[in-house]
């Protein structure tokens, strides 16, 4: 007789797709706000995005509870930083922070696909992109989740990042403005909609610059 | 108060049912510089004096953020005021992350008076030398505690700690009637009078005291000295003087008002510029 498996998994996928992009002085982070769990629709209004610091900002596609509590434990760690260094923490700081905070569940993973985008000490935008285990990297653009796989080869051809291997060591941030960054971003969610399921019903972008955060919304395909 | 036999322990009690050690902790509350707090319906203002170990070091950090609702002002040993904000805010932050609420203040003093309670009743421990004047925000309102070195916790309308805060105590109890009503404006200016009263004929001025406010619609925050050297000159009618000497004192004023606080922890840990303890 065949022996009877274990069908209860403490995880779940509630799908959508996150994608981040770093400018000279500006960081642009968004997601869908789809939550679903199989093929149905759980609700089409549910943010991904997360404030950590007041220059970094994080969306995680993934399992939605897991990336609640990853969110909620950045943040009390976030505050304890605070009240010892008198500052907020920078986003190069925060992206180790949290590569840590993913390592520690090495052995019972946070299932969440994240990617960290904001400015630097300098004002300069940067992307660090993590898998579920916290092994991260800083790059000039990112995508993660359901519609990361669509996403990645189209901001690829559109970037063309220099590779990390090179030396000297080029810049990773794109050349483009701003608003050409964020035409960009909403074009490459239009385009994931067309064929992910998980990916749709609305575009929530952050935009981090000199002046602080902004919030955008864009319409995406309901089907 | 004289040495004994039954003050060796705090575990020794005295035939008149005194717990020595503890008394002599609240000794040490008495032995730093002034820290005061008062509260209206709305808000509750902290403040403290500055008060540095010599000319060449900055002061000690006396007032403590613990969470956006709640700050505290210390008087004694700054050491063990350091370590107990410490925990307050590790209390702040653990109960927010799993109720997703504000700590009440209530809660946390009560927390704090039973872990000082432990130290009155271990043989292997010793008091906190530190008296805490607890300022927070909840739900049923503005609320000042003072949290004492014997695990008593009281609620007050205003009050004073350290030293010469008698002076304070005078000031404040003769006007703590009309503080429920009061303006914040008004609490903060009590706030900085009362403090001068602790002064004693020294000159007021920013960088001999530290303010901070917590409010509705204000998360807590100690005021900048310009805010407060602007208050202090609406209502002091003398010109400061031009004492050389107060020139580093207003440099290392100004630098601790920062908040870098115990950043630069020259030489003793003592407050009030006092003999090292000889316990």
């Amino acid at each position: 007789m065949p022996k009877e498996q274990a069908n209860w998994s403490p995880y779940d996928n509630n799908g959508g797709s996150c994608v981040a992009v770093a400018g000279a002085d500006y960081c642009v982070i968004a997601a869908d706000t789809r939550m679903s769990t199989g093929y149905n629709i759980l609700t089409r209004d549910y943010s991904k995005i997360c404030k950590l610091a007041d220059k970094c900002v994080m969306a995680s596609s993934g399992f939605q509870a897991d990336v609640k509590a990853l969110q909620k434990h950045l943040a009390a760690r976030h505050l304890i930083y605070q009240h010892q260094h008198n500052k907020q923490m920078s986003c190069p700081a925060m992206a180790q922070l949290l590569s840590n905070t993913l390592y520690y569940k090495r052995f019972f993973p946070y299932y969440s696909f994240n990617v960290l985008g904001g400015l630097d000490n300098e004002g300069k935008g940067c992307v660090f992109t993590y898998d579920a285990v916290g092994s991260y990297e800083k790059v000039g653009y990112s995508s993660q989740g359901s519609g990361s796989t669509l996403i990645m080869p189209f901001l690829d051809n559109q970037l063309k990042s220099p590779s990390p291997l090179l030396l000297p060591a080029q810049d990773a941030v794109t050349p483009l403005a701003e608003a050409e960054a964020i035409d960009l971003v909403k074009t490459v969610f239009a385009l994931a909609s067309e064929r992910d399921i998980y990916t749709g019903d609305k575009l929530e972008i952050v935009v981090i610059n000199a002046d602080g955060i902004r919030r955008e919304y864009m319409d995406l395909r309901k089907d | 108060m004289f040495r004994n036999q039954y003050d060796t322990d705090v575990t020794t009690w005295s035939p008149a049912g005194r717990l020595f050690q503890v008394e002599y902790a609240m000794e040490a509350v008495k032995q730093g510089s002034a820290a005061i707090g008062l509260r209206s319906k709305t808000h509750v203002v902290l403040g403290c004096v500055n008060k540095a170990n010599s000319e060449l070091s900055s002061h000690q950090k006396k007032i403590f953020e613990v969470d956006d609702h709640i700050g505290v002002a210390i008087a004694g040993l700054t050491a063990d005021g350091r370590v107990l904000s410490r925990y307050m805010r590790n209390e702040c932050i653990n109960y927010s992350f799993t109720y997703e609420s504000p700590l009440p203040v209530g809660r946390l003093v009560v927390q704090l008076a039973d872990k000082a309670q432990v130290c009155t009743q271990r043989s292997w421990k010793r008091p906190y030398g530190v008296g805490l004047l607890v300022a927070g925000l909840d739900e049923s309102g503005a609320h000042l505690y003072y949290n004492c070195p014997s695990g008593n916790y009281f609620e007050y309308q205003a009050f004073a700690i350290g030293s010469r805060s008698q002076a304070a105590k005078t000031y404040l109890e003769r006007r703590f009637e009309n503080f429920t009503g009061s303006s914040r404006d008004d609490l903060v200016k009590d706030a900085i009078m009362a403090i001068r009263e602790t002064l004693q004929g020294e000159t007021l001025k920013s960088s001999i005291c530290t303010i901070a406010v917590v409010g509705a619609g204000e998360p807590f925050h100690v005021l900048d000295q310009g805010t407060v050297q602007q208050i202090i000159d609406t209502f002091e009618t003398a010109a400061e003087q031009e004492d050389p000497a107060t020139e580093p004192d207003a440099a290392t004023g100004q630098e601790a008002a920062a908040e870098q606080g115990t950043a630069a922890d020259h030489g003793g840990s003592t407050d009030e510029g006092a003999a090292p303890m000889d316990i």
